[in-house]
């Protein structure tokens, strides 16, 4: 029944291969703690979209161009292509300064008045895609995941241990470079179906649940892609079943609902690991005493 | 757009100029307003940079969002949503801060937080169908149309925001170079941070009612961290960030008054244009004394 309307088929089929995209990418930016980066990268992404609205060019090609620059920007000052949270600030704050500038001349450009296309790059318009766009969004989504699952085992040597992989002769610093960029494609692809201000609930929230269950990679990995996606499928549902809801809230409710429960049943279980550890540490005498 | 009502351009004659930006009540109150923010901003901002907490410091800011969205759905007064929201992000922010479970869960966390912020923010909106128009204002603020009375009650929270970090600065500081010494020498060091997250809340949350939730953390992070750049001592690098903050938001409000930009673009762009040539300079000036220091052994 739901399958029936177009726009829901649409919507299902781009959210599906966003989330696959997000939760792949995202998985890499817990692990390397570059949330804040992928934060930075969705903010930029807004500010492309309207740049290129006011400036006359195609929202889409602006928003692709500017967040991938955003991506290498930041990767060129930071050190070891991992920039530093003060430096992704202060770049930031001044994207969002100029995006308020594209804003305000956009809002005044618009004979409604009321700036909703800031509010549209916002938040997205995931049940109002046309099957070119979800095609475009597809091809990209895909294209981004390819290129991440390329990289994946260097990237993943590179993250947990740059020293010796470096020694290795792991091109760490190219890597790095190489993966904000990827991480600025990702953002400038989710932030027109799930809006630039909530891609950030797809990429920390399922990859977080995943770094949270296991440590090995590549479970890790799928964990990740499979929350996000049924983040997706969660959301949009709930949104076509209660109108009212907005589609890109209930995904990242639903995203961070995953995250929510996994913190909890992991928190029981080391909870209840840990008194049994240390009741045997009790019964041995002494030594859980200088453990503590 | 009001700004393009009062746009007049610029007369070339600075003291006319002064005394036009002065003539309008409404100017008068955003420049008090504004010199409060930056000051409360500019000491605030000095710890947050110090601390490493630029992600936690924009989360709070975006927190503010869906706490104004809140009120206003429920019929509250604005400043109830935003300091109630505030204060609770703090306390959670200062929960997954003080558990020590690493960097990259602790990055997965506070982004999950901020996304759920948001997410509440625009389903609030989306319930109550009047506000759309009026979001733009919620996220990016106006520094016009402040009230004598908002400029009171920012007065209050910045004296006592302040004198709270001036009362535990020294501490604070200790803490947050070393926490592992400072926790050694009896130094309070979590509720040393969570008092700290608490005091930025509120400064954020009262910011934003007059910059708008996404460009507190322009006043909060870049002046600081430009004064970072410049010293390391505490006292001076407090006194500069302060005085940074002050100068872009004046200046920025007063291109804002003599042209039809906002406000926001101008005190951001400003604020990062002195960031960017600080940092140039101190590359070019770091790179001659290792030369300097190089050139002796050598010879």
């Amino acid at each position: 029944m739901m399958l029936a309307h177009e726009f829901m088929r649409n919507a299902l089929i781009t959210g599906t291969f966003v989330a696959v995209a997000c939760g792949l990418v995202g998985y890499f930016v817990v692990l390397r703690a570059q949330v804040f980066a992928g934060d930075a990268l969705s903010h930029i992404a807004f500010t492309g979209a309207l740049a290129a609205a006011v400036l006359g060019f195609d929202t889409l090609a602006g928003l692709f161009v500017v967040t991938i620059l955003g991506g290498i920007v930041m990767g060129l000052l930071g050190d070891r292509a991992r920039a530093d949270d003060v430096t992704i600030g202060s770049l930031f704050a001044w994207t969002l300064g100029l995006g308020v500038l594209f804003l305000s001349i956009f809002a005044r450009g618009d004979s409604a008045g009321n700036g909703t296309g800031g509010v549209r790059v916002l938040f997205g318009s995931i049940f109002g895609l046309d099957a070119a766009a979800v095609r475009t969004s597809v091809l990209l989504a895909l294209l981004a995941s390819a290129l991440l699952l390329a990289i994946a085992r260097p990237l993943l040597y590179a993250s947990l241990d740059a020293a010796v992989a470096a020694a290795q002769g792991v091109p760490v610093r190219v890597l790095g470079l190489g993966f904000l960029t990827l991480l600025g494609l990702v953002a400038a692809e989710a932030s027109q179906a799930v809006g630039a201000l909530l891609l950030l609930g797809l990429l920390a929230a399922p990859a977080g649940a995943a770094h949270r269950l296991t440590a090995r990679p590549y479970r890790g990995l799928l964990l990740s892609t499979v929350f996000a996606v049924g983040s997706v499928w969660l959301g949009l549902t709930l949104s076509y079943r209660f109108p009212t809801l907005p589609p890109s809230s209930m995904v990242v409710g639903a995203a961070v609902g995953i995250y929510a429960l996994t913190l909890a049943a992991t928190a029981a279980r080391r909870g209840s690991l840990s008194r049994e550890a240390r009741s045997g540490f009790d019964a041995e005498g002494s030594l859980g005493r200088s453990e503590a | 757009m009001p700004e393009a009502a009062i746009f007049q351009g610029l007369s070339w004659n600075p003291l006319t100029d002064l005394d036009r930006l002065v003539s309008y009540p409404f100017m008068v109150h955003a420049l008090e307003a504004g010199t409060i923010v930056a000051f409360m901003a500019g000491v605030t901002g000095w710890f947050v940079v110090l601390r490493r907490q630029t992600f936690v410091g924009h989360t709070l800011s975006v927190i503010a969002f869906p706490g104004a969205a809140a009120a206003t759905l429920a019929g509250l007064p604005l400043a109830v949503g935003y300091f109630g929201f505030c204060a609770c992000g703090a306390l959670a922010l200062g929960g997954i801060g003080g558990s020590r479970r690493g960097l990259s869960a602790e990055s997965a966390s506070i982004g999950s937080l901020q996304a759920l912020a948001l997410a509440l923010g625009f389903l609030f909106v989306s319930l109550y169908h009047g506000i759309l128009s009026g979001l733009d204002s919620l996220l990016f603020g106006t520094f016009l149309g402040i009230t004598s009375r908002q400029v009171l009650l920012l007065l209050v929270v910045a004296v006592a925001t302040v004198s709270f970090v001036a009362v535990v600065a020294r501490p604070l500081v200790f803490a947050s170079v070393d926490a592992d010494v400072a926790r050694a020498r009896g130094v309070p060091v979590r509720l040393l941070g969570l008092g700290f997250l608490l005091v930025l809340g509120l400064s954020v949350a009262e910011t934003s009612q007059i910059t708008g939730a996404l460009l507190v953390f322009a006043l909060l992070v870049t002046p600081a961290a430009t004064a970072h750049e410049l010293t390391s001592r505490p006292g001076l690098g407090i006194a500069l960030s302060v005085g940074l903050a002050l100068g872009v938001t004046w200046l920025g409000l007063a291109l804002a008054y003599f042209s039809t930009y906002p406000v926001g673009f101008y005190v951001t762009s400003l604020s990062f244009a002195l960031y960017v040539l600080v940092r140039l300079g101190r590359g070019a000036v770091g790179r001659r004394r290792a030369t300097a220091r190089f050139a002796p052994e050598v010879a």
